[in-house]
Parts: C-alpha cells; structure tokens; sequence
C-alpha cells in the first residue's frame, strides 16, 4: 500500500485530514455493528468461571447438529453452483449483446428485485406445485411420466433459491467482462491460439476476480438464507440459519440460538475473509 | 468460426434466454396470479377478476406497513448515500493504512447473515436503552443500505479524475461550486444505482427487520408474511404488482437520466 509516496506534499500516514471523511460512516458501522456483533461473540465465549467452548462442544456432539451444518453448506454449494453455471455465460452475453438483448436482460435482472424475497418464495411456491408450471413443462416435454411436486424438496430451495441470487453472480462477472479488450482474443487467434486454449489463458484468468466475487456473494448469501427455505422447505431442513431464528423468534432458546449464529458468522467472515485475499491475490479490485 | 466457437456461443446465449426467462418466471407468477379470480392459486386463472384489488383498500395492515417500509427505506439511502460517499472520497483520495481493510468492513453487512446482524444489534440497543421500534428500524437499516453506496461510488469514484476539480478552480470556481458542478454530475449514475440497490434492500429486508417490529410498526415483508400465515389469498400478490410499476417508473426515469445500462454497475 502506498503511503504518500506519489506526492512529495503528501501529508504523514495519520495525519491525513482527508481521513477524517471516511471516520462518521466507520464509527457508525463500529458503534451498531461491529461492537454488537463482538459482543455476541464474547457473551458465546463466557461461561460460569471464565472462558469456556462447551456450548460448541455440545452442539457439535450432537450428530443432528452436523447434519444441519452439512445441510447449509451442501445447500449454498449447490446454489452456488447453479449460479456460477448460468451466471457466467449470462454476464458474458450481457457485457457482449446487442443494445436490445441488453436492455431484455436488465431489465430481466433489475425489476425482480421490487417483489421482494418473500412474494418471490411464495411465487415458487405456486410454481413447484404438483400442479404446477415446471412440472407440467417436464410432463410436457416427456422428461417425466407424471407430475411431481417439487415444493418441500431441496431440488425446489435451490432453484429458489438461485434466482433470487443469479444477479449478485451475473453483475460482478459482467463488470469485469465489459472492461476486456475483445481484440485479445483476435489476437491470440492470429497467433494461433485454439479456442479452448485462448479461453482458458485469455478470457479465464480476466474474468476470476468477477468469479470470485460474485462466488463470495452468492455463497455467503445462500448460506445465511432464512426466508426462503423456511418458505420452500419447511421445518423438515434444518440450516444454521433456520435453527437460529427458531431458537430466537419461536422456541426462545437464546443459548442454542447464539451458539448457532456465532457459527454462522464465523462462516460468513471467513468467506469474506478468504474472497477478500484471493481477490487481491488475483488483482481484482471488484 | 470453429465448431467449438458455435457450441460456445450456443451455450452463452442459450444460458443468456435462460436467464431471462428464469429471472421473470416469479414476477410473470405473481402478476398473472393477482388478475386471477381464483383464491387458491391456479395457473393459468380460471378467469381474470380485478377482486384482489378491491380486496386491497380493506388491507389496513398492508398499506401502514407500506408506508412505514417506504419512510425507513428513504431516510436509510439518504443517510447511507451522505456517509458513504464521503468514506468512498477519503478511501480513493486519502493515504492513510488500512484503506483495504476499511472498504472490506463496510461492505461485510451484505455478506453477513442478516439474522445474525439483527440478534446482535438488538441486543446492543437493548443495552443503550433504545426502544422505539420506528428509530431502532432506521438505524439498524443503514447497516444495510451502506455496502450498495460504498461499493459502488467507490468503484466510480476510482475512474473519476480529481484534476478537474482543480481545473475547474482554475476556471474561477470556488471548492465547493467546482464539487458540485463537476463531482456530484460525475457521480451522479453512482448514486442512482447504488440508491436504488440500497432502496429495494432495505424494502425487502426480513431478516434484521423482525428483530425491530412491534405490534404497530412492521415493514411490509414481515406484514406480507404474517397475512399468507393468516389468509392466504392473491392480495400480496395485487400490493405486488403496484410495487412493480413502481419499479418500472424508476427503471424509465433512470434510463432517461442515466441509461439503464449505467445501472448495472452494482
């Protein structure tokens, strides 16, 4: 990181009065976020006489414990990668189409967003429907012999999932997309580059930052995700998240209810963590 | 074109026709459902009825969490826009340590779970003494509504050339006039999007928001779902659809001040 070393009048590295402009939005955050959130942690960690890990030793004694940690993490993995499968040709195809194709996929993107999560789950939840229009298309098409319900199955949560998530993948791989030169790729194939070999060290090794942020967001999103599996799934799937609100909102168990959600965001911050590091291994600035 | 290059651009533009349809499938649902005359949901309806409508000026509930949604939303992006962009202008122009850092922390509330965040924030306003639902709203919906504005006038702010501020002193502006007559125009597409994104964020939060409500003060989505709990009708749907016109309003007026394409700069 440079510290002043562009101008010679720059001042020293804490007596910057330009500082000062970032301090009311960094103490706000501080003062309502973070101070609580390390505080949930620390009252986590306090026992009766001093520092103490057994509530996480309970809970990760329990085997239907690791059945809800395998459940949240298998969940967001296959979220993920759904997202990343149509995500990544969708951002591509968005930084490369015509003016009107363009305008479709905006505004395709953008205008979902005023439903809101709650309306969408209940969308879905008409859609995956035994009677509903994903298994009459299947039935249709001759894929499947006889209608089937998808609501309650964890195929339904992650296709609910995934569209209420594909965006925070499709924008940030569009972002660094629309800043590639397409003349890269012209000319790597007059020097003879074969298609695959110019995707894979031309096109690939530009877009990973993208990849990687819009990886950490749909990641970090999906495992966190409460509305919509309670919603898709029900009370048969269990998630980090789901057993936190529960132990909070209805079962008033607040020591089950922070183990689980101290949990959950060590997990969250490790992802942030992790995204953050890679992307500056990998020069993004996304 | 290779036969490699075609299946490629297959693949991307079938992925791109998918995603169309795949994004739209629950907005097309939820219209479609809300000119339904049938109560239970079927697709496609039996026969098309304005009745959800009607039903809609009875909903009190509905229309005072509407109001309190859209009061919080509003006062959260302003104050999100005003903190946020002066942390973006010391992030970009400062030359302090821990610039990387400071930009990771303010954008973290988007990646961390919302459920979470409320749990520990309620508990902190419990410790100051803070009761009122309206204000514990507000200040717990900036934590949500800041990412969107540093993140994206951040990255603006990165392509902007802070020299002509200086030139347009040199052509006898003062600071404060050059600021607004050549930052705020140059930032302006910046603070649409990320206003926008930051509006529809903090009108769709569910998860910080119940830890926030009382029997008087809820936000729309946790007044949506507490009514399906209780009468599950196409109402939701027909307050809905209003929001989407008014998404569509938005998306127009952007397009005509900023283009659209502008705002895909999330």
């Amino acid at each position: 990181m440079s510290t002043g070393a562009t101008s010679p009048a720059a001042p020293s590295a804490w007596r910057d009065p330009v500082a000062l402009l970032a301090a009311p939005a960094v103490l706000y955050l501080l003062v309502v976020y973070a101070l609580p959130l390390l505080w949930l942690l620390a009252k986590s960690l306090a026992g009766p006489d001093g520092l103490t890990l057994r509530p996480y030793v309970d809970f990760m004694s329990d085997p239907f414990n690791w059945r809800v940690i395998g459940n949240t993490l298998g969940a967001a993995s296959w979220v993920t990668l759904f997202c990343l499968v149509v995500g990544y040709p969708a951002g591509f195809a968005l930084a490369r189409a015509g003016t009107f194709m363009q305008i479709v996929m905006l505004v395709s993107i953008i205008l979902p967003l005023s439903i809101g999560v709650v309306v969408k789950a209940f969308a879905w939840q008409i859609v995956l429907r035994r009677d509903g229009v994903v298994s009459q298309f299947l039935v249709g098409v001759g894929i499947w012999d006889e209608p089937q319900r998808l609501l309650f199955t964890e195929t339904g949560l992650v296709l609910g999932a995934a569209n209420i998530f594909l965006p925070f993948m499709i924008l940030p791989i569009y972002s660094v997309v629309k800043l590639i030169d397409p003349r890269l790729g012209e000319a790597g194939a007059t020097l003879g580059a074969t298609p695959f070999y110019r995707f894979t060290r031309i096109f690939l090794p530009l877009t990973l930052p993208g990849v990687v942020s819009g990886v950490a967001f749909v990641f970090s999103m999906s495992v966190s995700m409460y509305v919509i599996p309670s919603l898709l799934i029900g009370d048969r799937f269990q998630t980090l998240a789901t057993l936190t609100g529960r132990s909070f909102l209805m079962m008033r168990n607040e020591q089950l209810g922070s183990t689980t959600a101290v949990i959950l965001l060590v997990l969250a911050v490790s992802i942030v963590v992790g995204s953050t590091w890679l992307a500056r291994r990998l020069g993004g600035s996304t | 074109m290779t036969a490699t290059e075609r299946i490629a651009q297959a693949g991307v533009w079938l992925a791109a026709g998918f995603t169309v349809v795949f994004l739209m499938t629950p907005l097309v649902v939820t219209v479609a459902v809300s000119f339904g005359s049938s109560g239970v949901f079927t697709l496609p309806p039996p026969d098309w009825s304005l009745r959800w409508y009607e039903k809609l000026g009875s909903a009190r509930g509905l229309w005072s969490s509407l109001a309190t949604s859209l009061q919080v939303a509003a006062v959260a992006t302003a104050i999100a826009l005003v903190l946020g962009t002066l942390c973006a202008i010391a992030l970009v122009r400062g030359r302090f340590p821990g610039r990387d850092a400071i930009a990771t922390f303010l954008v973290s509330p988007l990646m961390l779970p919302g459920l979470v965040i409320g749990i520990a924030v309620l508990q902190g306003f419990k410790a100051a003494g803070l009761r009122e639902a309206f204000v514990s709203l507000m200040i717990a919906h900036v934590i949500i509504t800041l990412p969107y504005v540093v993140r994206t006038v951040l990255g603006s702010l990165t392509l902007f050339d802070f020299s002509l501020i200086d030139a347009a002193r040199t052509l006898g502006c003062s600071y404060p006039m050059a600021l607004v007559r050549v930052l705020v125009p140059a930032l302006g597409p910046a603070f649409l999007t990320s206003g926008m994104f930051a509006f529809l964020a903090s009108m769709d939060n569910y998860p910080i928001s119940i830890f926030f409500t009382d029997a008087w003060t809820k936000t729309l989505p946790i007044q949506m779902l507490q009514y399906v709990e209780e009468t599950p009708d196409p109402t939701i749907a027909a307050i809905s659809t209003g929001l989407v016109l008014l998404a569509i309003l938005v998306l127009v007026i952007g397009d005509r001040l900023v283009g659209l394409r502008k705002l895909a700069d999330f």
